[in-house]
C-alpha cells in the first residue's frame, strides 16, 4: 500500500456540493453521515436545553419566596431530578457528541467515523431515552424524585407499588444513555487511533481531538461500572433483590462508590473537550501559536487518569474510613495540577497576542474566566472540612453550576459560533452573538454567585422553601436565572435566521489554520475524499508562516476558484 | 475520483482499504481495533459486579441465606472443564482458516458453539436444582446476577460464532481472514478468562 502523492495539476480538490443530497429529510433519517449525525445530536440537545432549563426557571420561580407557594414540594422534588438527569444526559453529552461528530473527522482528515451504522445507531438512542425520561412525567406517582444521583434507599421506596414508576423509568433511561455513549466512545476512539491523515501523528493531532481521545476513554472505563451498578439497582426496585437494601444485608453506600465511580469522571469528560474548544479557539483569535502544546496535550491524560481516583470526594460525609477522606482529599486537589497547566497555557497564547473579540472568542473568554472561578471553589471542596460544612448546600450547587452552565456550557456556545460557518456555509449574526454572550455572562454570574453566600450561611439544596434571612440571595439568584432563559432567545434566533438567509461563508472565514478549514464550507460528504492532505507540521502555526500540509497552496487555490 | 486509493490506513492491506468507495458505510476495517476497544470497557462492568460481590460478602454477617450450607462445586467443576477447552478448540479452528481449510475451520468451530451450549444446558440444571433464589439475601442476588449476566454473554458469543459460521459459507468470503471471527474468537476467551474468575469467586473462596 503505497501513500498517494497529492498531485496539484489534477484539481481534484473536492468542490461545494451545489445541491446537498437528500435536503433536510437526511436530519430526520437513519443517516450515517458524521456530519448529518452530529447536527442532530446538537439540535436534540438544545431542544433538551429548552426542556431542563424551563424547569430550572419553575425551580427558581418557587424560590423567589421563602415559602413553598408555587408548586407542590413533591413536585418539586421531581423537577430538581429531572431538570439534573436532562441537563446532563439529554443536553450536555448529547452535545458534545454532536461536536465530536462534527469535528473530529474533519480536523484529522478522514472522511467519516470509522463506525458510521454504529454511530447513527448510538445517536438514534438518544430520541429514544428521552422519550423514555419524558414519558415518566406521565406515569402515576410522577417522574423520579430522589435528585439525579438516585441514592438508595431513597430511590427504592416507590410508594405507589406500580412496576412501571418514574425511577425505573429513570433507571432505564440512564442505562440507555449510557449503552450509547459507549457505543459512541469505542467509534471516537477507534477513528482517532485509526483514521489520522497521513503525516498526522498523534503529536501533530489538534487539541481538541486530544480531549476528545481523552474524555472518550474515561467514558470506556467509567460508564460500564454505572450501567452495572443501576442494573443492581433497578433489581432492587422492581425484582425484589437486596444489594443496596440494608434490611436484607444489602448496602446503599455501595451504590454510592459505583455511581460516583463514573459520574465525577463524566464532569471531565464534559469539560475536556472544552479545555479542546477553548485551545482551538485562543491561538485562532490571539494570532499565536498554543503556548506549551506538549504540555496541554499530555495533561488531558494525566487529568484521565486522575479523574478515576477521585470520586469519594463526593462522599466524605457517607460515613467512609478516614484514611479515605485523605487519600481522595489529596488526589482531588491533584487535579488542579492538570487543570492549572492548562489555564497557564492558554494564558501564555492569550498574553500579548493580537486579540480579536468576536462572539465565540468573547464566550471562550468568558467560560476560562467562570472555569477559574469554579477551580478555586473546586480546592474549597476538596478540602475535607470545608467540604463537611458545605456539604449538600447551595455551596456545592453554585461551584457545579460554574463548571456545567458557566465553563462548559459557554465552551460549547464557543464552539458552536465558531464552527457553524463552517458546517452549515453561513455566517451568523455578529450583534445577536454578542448580544447572547452578554446576556448568558451576566445571567450566570447573576444566577450562580449568590448560591456561594447561600450555601456558607447554610442553605441545604433541595428545598422549596427556605429561611426568609436567604430571601436577598435568592431573588438574585432568580432574576439571573431568568436572564439567562432571555439569553437563549438572541441566540436561536440567530441560528434560524442565520440558517435561512445569513451571508454565505467563505471556506476559512476566521483565518484559521487546521485540516478542517482546507474544505469548502461546508464540507462534502466524504470530506477531502481520495485527496487527503499530507500533514507536514504541528497545529497551530499562527505567525509561524510554516504551511500545514503538503502543496497548501493548492488546496487554498482550489478553495478560491470553488 | 476513485481512482486513487484511499490513504488514510497505511497499514491496512489492499483488499482491506479497498472498501473506501461509493459505500459509505464502510472506510477500511477497523472492527478489530473497535471490539478490542469494547472488551476492555466491557470487562470493566464484570469488575464492577465483583468488587461489588466482595464489598458485600466482606462486609455481610450472615452471607449465605438460612439453611443454605453451601454451593455444589463438583458439576460446576465439570461444564468449567468443557467451557475452558472450547477456547482451545475455536483456537484450532482459526489456525484450520489460517491454512485455507474451511471446513476444519467450520468443524471446530460448530464444535466450540456446541460446547458453549453444553455449558449453559449446565447453568440451566443448576439454576433449577438451586434451593435459594434471587431475593435470598445479597449472596441469593449475587449468584444469580453474575452466572445470568455471564450466561447472557455465552449466549451472545454462541450468536456471534453463528453469524460467522453462516457467513463462512458465502463463497470467497473468508480467503483473506475475516476480522470478525478473529474478533468472535477473542470474545470467547473473554467470556472464557471471565468464567474462570467467576468460578474461583463464587465456588472456591469460602464462605
Amino acid at each position: 500500500m503505497t501513500i498517494t502523492p497529492f498531485d496539484p495539476g489534477l484539481s481534484e480538490v473536492p468542490q461545494r456540493q451545489p445541491e446537498a443530497p437528500n435536503g433536510w429529510k437526511r436530519y430526520i433519517s437513519f443517516n450515517t453521515d458524521a456530519k448529518v449525525i452530529g447536527i442532530q445530536y446538537i439540535a436534540t440537545a438544545l431542544l433538551f436545553l429548552l426542556v431542563g432549563g424551563l424547569l430550572a426557571m419553575i425551580m427558581r420561580g418557587e424560590l423567589i419566596t421563602p415559602a413553598a407557594d408555587l408548586v407542590d414540594r413533591t413536585v418539586y422534588n421531581g423537577l430538581y431530578t429531572m431538570h439534573g438527569t436532562i441537563m446532563l444526559f439529554l443536553f450536555m453529552f448529547p452535545v458534545l457528541n454532536g461536536l465530536n461528530n462534527l469535528l473530529i473527522p474533519v480536523m484529522i482528515g478522514a472522511p467519516d467515523m470509522a463506525f458510521p451504522r454504529l454511530n447513527a445507531a448510538a445517536f438514534w438512542m438518544v430520541p429514544v431515552f428521552g422519550v423514555i425520561l419524558m414519558a415518566s412525567f406521565l406515569v402515576p406517582g410522577g417522574p423520579a424524585a430522589s435528585g439525579w444521583w438516585s441514592y438508595p434507599p431513597v430511590s427504592l421506596q416507590n410508594p405507589l407499588g406500580h412496576l412501571i414508576n418514574g425511577e425505573a423509568l429513570w433507571i432505564v433511561a440512564v442505562a440507555l444513555s449510557g449503552v450509547s455513549s459507549i457505543m459512541g466512545a469505542v467509534n471516537f476512539v477507534t477513528t482517532i487511533l485509526r483514521m489520522r491523515a497521513p503525516g498526522m501523528t498523534l503529536m501533530r493531532m489538534p487539541i481538541f481531538c486530544w480531549t476528545a481521545l481523552s474524555a472518550q476513554t474515561i467514558q470506556l472505563i467509567g460508564l460500564p461500572a454505572l450501567t452495572g451498578g443501576a442494573v443492581m439497582l433497578l433489581f432492587d426496585l422492581v425484582a425484589g433483590t437486596s444489594f443496596y437494601r440494608p434490611e436484607g444485608g444489602g448496602d446503599p453506600v455501595l451504590y454510592q462508590h459505583f455511581f460516583w465511580f463514573y459520574s465525577h469522571p463524566a464532569v471531565y469528560v464534559i469539560i475536556l473537550p472544552v479545555f479542546g474548544v477553548f485551545s482551538e479557539l485562543f491561538p485562532v483569535y490571539a494570532r499565536k501559536p498554543l503556548f506549551g502544546y506538549k504540555f496541554v496535550a499530555a495533561a488531558s491524560l494525566v487529568i484521565v487518569g486522575l479523574s478515576l481516583v477521585v470520586w469519594v470526594h463526593h462522599m466524605f460525609p457517607s460515613g467512609v474510613p478516614q484514611w479515605m477522606r485523605d487519600l481522595f482529599m489529596v488526589t482531588t486537589m491533584l487535579i488542579a495540577v492538570p487543570t492549572g497547566i492548562k489555564v497557564f497555557a492558554w494564558l501564555g497564547t492569550l498574553w500579548g497576542g493580537k486579540l480579536r473579540l468576536n462572539t465565540p472568542m468573547l464566550f471562550a473568554l468568558g467560560g476560562l474566566f467562570n472555569f477559574v472561578f469554579a477551580g478555586v471553589t473546586g480546592i474549597m471542596l476538596a478540602t475535607v472540612p470545608v467540604d463537611i460544612h458545605v456539604n449538600n448546600t447551595y455551596f456545592v450547587v453554585g461551584h457545579f453550576h460554574y463548571v456545567i452552565y458557566g465553563a462548559a456550557t459557554m465552551g460549547v456556545y464557543a464552539a458552536i459560533y465558531h464552527w457553524f460557518p463552517k458546517f452549515t456555509g453561513r455566517m451568523y449574526y455578529e450583534g445577536l452573538g454578542k448580544l447572547h454572550f452578554l446576556l448568558t455572562f451576566i445571567g450566570t454570574n447573576l444566577n450562580f454567585f449568590p448560591m456561594h453566600p447561600l450555601g456558607l450561611m447554610g442553605m441545604p439544596r433541595r428545598v422549596s422553601s427556605y429561611d426568609p434571612e436567604f430571601a436577598f440571595w435568592n431573588v438574585i439568584a432568580s432574576l439571573g436565572a431568568f436572564l439567562l432563559g432571555v439569553s437563549i432567545i438572541p441566540f436561536l434566533l440567530n441560528l434560524v435566521s442565520s440558517l435561512v438567509r445569513g451571508e454565505r461563508a467563505p471556506a476559512n472565514p476566521w483565518n484559521a489554520i487546521g485540516l478542517e478549514w482546507l474544505l469548502p464550507s461546508p464540507p462534502p460528504t466524504e470530506n477531502f475524499e481520495a485527496n487527503v492532505p499530507t500533514v507536514i507540521s504541528g497545529p497551530y502555526g499562527y505567525g509561524t508562516g510554516l504551511p500545514l500540509v503538503e502543496h497548501q497552496e493548492a488546496y487554498e487555490r482550489a478553495l478560491q476558484q470553488a | 475520483m476513485t481512482l486513487i486509493p484511499a490513504n488514510f490506513d497505511p497499514g491496512a492491506s489492499p483488499a482491506e482499504s479497498a472498501g473506501h468507495t461509493a459505500d459509505h458505510g464502510a472506510h477500511g476495517n477497523h472492527t478489530l481495533t473497535g471490539f478490542i476497544i469494547f472488551l476492555c470497557s466491557e470487562s470493566v462492568i464484570f469488575l464492577a459486579f465483583f468488587t461489588g460481590f466482595a464489598v458485600l460478602k466482606l462486609s455481610a454477617l450472615q452471607w449465605l441465606p438460612p439453611g443454605v450450607e453451601g454451593l455444589e462445586w463438583r458439576s460446576p467443576l465439570a461444564y468449567t472443564v468443557v467451557l475452558v477447552s472450547s477456547s482451545g478448540t475455536i483456537a484450532l479452528a482459526e489456525w484450520f482458516l489460517k491454512r485455507g481449510s474451511l471446513w476444519g475451520f467450520r468443524a471446530f468451530w460448530l464444535l466450540s458453539m456446541a460446547m458453549g451450549a453444553l455449558f449453559l444446558y449446565g447453568q440451566a440444571i443448576e439454576w433449577a436444582g438451586l434451593e435459594f433464589g434471587f431475593t435470598s439475601g445479597t449472596f441469593g442476588g449475587c449468584f444469580y446476577l453474575l452466572t445470568g449476566f455471564h450466561g447472557l454473554h455465552v449466549a451472545t458469543g454462541i450468536l456471534l460464532m453463528g453469524l460467522m459460521l453462516t457467513r463462512s459459507f458465502r463463497s470467497g468470503n473468508y480467503d483473506g481472514g475475516e476480522q470478525g471471527v478473529v474478533a468472535a474468537s477473542l470474545f470467547w476467551h473473554f467470556v472464557d478468562v471471565i468464567w474462570v474468575l467467576l468460578f474461583l469467586l463464587l465456588y472456591v473462596w469460602p464462605a
